[in-house]
């Protein structure tokens, strides 16, 4: 399991950040999303045996979101 | 498409809206008018439509889903002009509330920015620059006028102006020297510095304050709780409801128009915005506030109850009166001074300390001193015999206290230490030493009452006198003295019982479970101290208490300014409903209004940080 901070583009609405985190959670390997609003980004562990953080943010900008930058925490 | 700006897109749909409505009142639903209202609404509305499909993949039906089936449904009745209006507004709103939303959002921006960015360290007794994260604990920096500290550390050499706003929120800049601490992201005015770093990196003081306000912008109110619940029910029952409209009424545009003014934009905007707002103006003003529900907790707060040490005093013996006999004050200090040179009790630091403030020099070195343990020193200087202590030295020596006795027993009376100045023959003077009560201490517990806390008590582990003397100058209402710290919880307790909401104020020394048993636990003067920062729900940074007032002021701000929102959204979202219910209210206008409510809203919560600079400058 690692931790990333994945920066997303200015979300304008609070309902955005439920549906992003809704994507997340369903998505396999990943764990314990959380989107911060306010902070515009969006904190999870993921399965690296599972998932690669690039498809991670793929979810996101499916969902029509941009990210900037992805950090390891 | 993807190349082009949110910008260039609404600029470029808004032409479009703007060419295909002047057709539409000329040549009406023309071919050409209809197919520019088309690519207007294809470019406007892609994207919406994308992000609701998407979401519905997750089984997510959002504010996208609710206007993307109001304009597929307005197309497919012939309202195109409906239908480019609407994801036109939508569009733009969408645009202008990112961009307010960022100024909500600027003042903590603004705090992350101070990062420094590069350090100039020497190593060997070459300078070189390198970026703060290459710094190690140890490292000499070299600080100019100007520039940015990039470690904690402690000063080796040289002495300096610094302006310490980003992490104490104080506007002037605070004087250090030898041995003194300075922060990270603290910016020298005049002077320069050499300071060996203590802590560096993730580990500064800057960089934990930095982490905790960022948690704190997302820590939610209950308030934002339930509003986030309630829409994720709203948004379906919408749906519902404009079918069961169209069931009863057989009227499409009325049951589309539904879809668009029920979307909960402001409702769950109101929350957030006033929170973030309110925690930038805070840090603004040095407060870190932990979050949505401090806020709310803070502005119930009914009774306060101060620790005495630190917290309503300076927490460091100071001189507060002088009295000379026979010659200049300055001349007393002089002496006192010299005696004092090799002392490090805490009364000589005062004493010292007051002698600089005054601007009292002297290079010259006591002969032949003495420590006499528990009573004082004795010394020679320019050929007469000095004794500096108190009054078991001088009756000791067999010196007469005649001249000094009356304000020897005032000093006493006022539970101060007096220090005795004297040589073998006589008193010179009589220098009365205690732990100071911050100057705004008085001024800060009227605030409160003005402010509606009902009770206002001072915890302190002193004697009665001493504490019935703090307490009777401040006004208190209350004060519990000869407390010891477990003591401190169990009042805490029990103000809890009897005032319900209380706040804690204390400087985070020996009190850490004081502040978390409070309601509210405010930690002062905490930069620094990283027990104070993680335990106490608010931080005041800087040793104003002050910001106390500031702190519970700006959050029934931000408290007020959310029943507004919540109160606008909810009206805005019923009238429109009757409008639509009665007629006149197109998709179009409702598509408006709502946007213009959702901007309100943000509009409304940047007046929280207008309003804290305001009062910083009514409160000092």
């Amino acid at each position: 399991m690692k931790n990333i901070v994945i920066q997303l583009e200015t979300l304008s609405c609070p309902t955005c950040a439920a549906k992003i985190e809704g994507a997340l959670k369903k998505t396999a390997g990943v764990k314990d999303p959380s989107v911060l609003f306010n902070t515009s980004r969006v904190k999870l562990a993921y399965d690296e045996q599972v998932i690669q953080p690039e498809e991670v943010t793929k979810v996101i900008s499916k969902l029509g979101y941009g990210t900037l930058s992805v950090k390891e925490t | 498409m993807k190349k082009l700006s949110k910008k260039t897109l609404v600029i470029l749909v808004s032409i479009l809206v703007v060419i295909s409505y002047a057709l539409h009142k000329t040549i009406g639903y023309h071919p050409l008018t209809i197919s520019i209202m088309l690519v207007s609404t294809a470019i406007a509305g892609g994207p919406i439509l994308r992000r609701a499909i998407s979401a519905l993949r997750y089984r997510i039906v959002g504010i996208d889903a609710l206007v993307s089936i109001a304009v597929i449904g307005a197309l497919i009745i012939g309202e195109y002009w409906e239908a480019a209006a609407v994801t036109f507004l939508f569009m733009i709103g969408d645009y202008l509330e990112s961009r307010t939303l960022e100024k909500t959002r600027s003042s903590l921006k603004s705090l992350m920015d101070l990062a420094p960015e590069t350090a100039r360290v020497r190593i060997d007794g070459v300078e070189q620059t390198l970026s703060p994260n290459e710094l190690k604990k140890g490292m000499v920096l070299v600080i100019k006028p100007g520039e940015r500290i990039a470690a904690d550390g402690v000063v080796l050499e040289g002495s300096a102006y610094v302006d310490q706003a980003s992490i104490t929120g104080e506007p002037v800049p605070v004087f250090k020297e030898l041995g003194e601490q300075i922060f990270s992201g603290t910016i020298i005015t005049s002077g320069y510095l050499i300071v060996e770093a203590t802590q560096v990196g993730e580990a500064t003081t800057f960089a934990k304050i930095l982490h905790l306000v960022e948690e704190a912008q997302d820590a939610k109110a209950p308030t934002q709780k339930f509003i986030e619940k309630f829409s994720r029910y709203y948004t379906p029952a919408i749906i519902v409801l404009s079918i069961i409209t169209y069931l009863i009424s057989r009227d499409v545009h009325m049951a589309l128009t539904l879809l668009v003014i029920a979307c909960p934009g402001a409702l769950v905007i109101s929350v957030p915005v006033s929170i973030v707002a309110a925690i930038g103006s805070s840090a603004k003003n040095g407060i870190l506030v932990k979050g949505g529900e401090v806020i709310e907790k803070l502005s119930r707060v009914q009774a306060a109850a101060f620790d005495k040490t630190g917290t309503l005093t300076e927490g460091k013996p100071s001189v507060v009166s002088l009295h000379a006999y026979g010659l200049s004050q300055e001349e007393l200090l002089r002496i006192a001074v010299i005696g004092e040179t090799y002392s490090e009790h805490p009364l000589a630091t005062a004493i010292i300390k007051e002698a600089a403030d005054r601007g009292v020099e002297t290079s010259d070195v006591p002969q032949n001193p003495e420590h006499i343990q528990g009573k004082g020193v004795s010394f020679t200087l320019e050929g007469e015999s000095y004794f500096i202590g108190n009054r078991a030295l001088f009756e000791e020596n067999g010196i007469d206290l005649a001249v000094a006795l009356e304000d020897i027993y005032r000093e006493e009376h006022e539970r101060r230490t007096a220090v005795i100045v004297g040589t073998s023959e006589r008193v010179i003077g009589l220098i009365g030493i205690a732990d100071k009560l911050r100057e705004e201490a008085f001024e800060v517990i009227r605030e409160l009452k003005k402010l509606g806390i009902k009770k206002s008590v001072m915890f302190t582990g002193d004697s009665k006198g001493t504490a019935e003397t703090v307490a009777h100058t401040l006004q208190l209402d209350d004060f519990l003295y000869e407390l010891l710290p477990e003591h401190k919880v169990e009042a805490v307790k029990d103000l809890q019982k009897k005032y319900g909401s209380v706040a804690f104020i204390g400087d985070g020394i020996n009190d850490a479970p004081s502040l978390a048993t409070a309601d509210v636990g405010i930690a002062i003067g905490a930069a620094g101290n990283d027990v104070a920062m993680e335990t106490a729900d608010v931080v005041l940074l800087g040793q104003k208490l002050s910001a106390l007032v500031d702190a519970i002021s700006i959050s029934r701000m931000a408290v007020k300014n959310m029943k507004q929102n919540i109160f606008f959204a909810i009206g805005v979202a019923a009238t429109l409903l009757v409008g639509v219910l009665l007629g006149g209210v197109t998709l179009s206008i409702g598509m408006l209004v709502h946007e213009l409510s959702v901007l309100l809203v943000i509009i409304n919560a940047t007046r929280i940080l207008r309003f804290a600079k305001r009062k910083k400058y009514t409160i000092l």
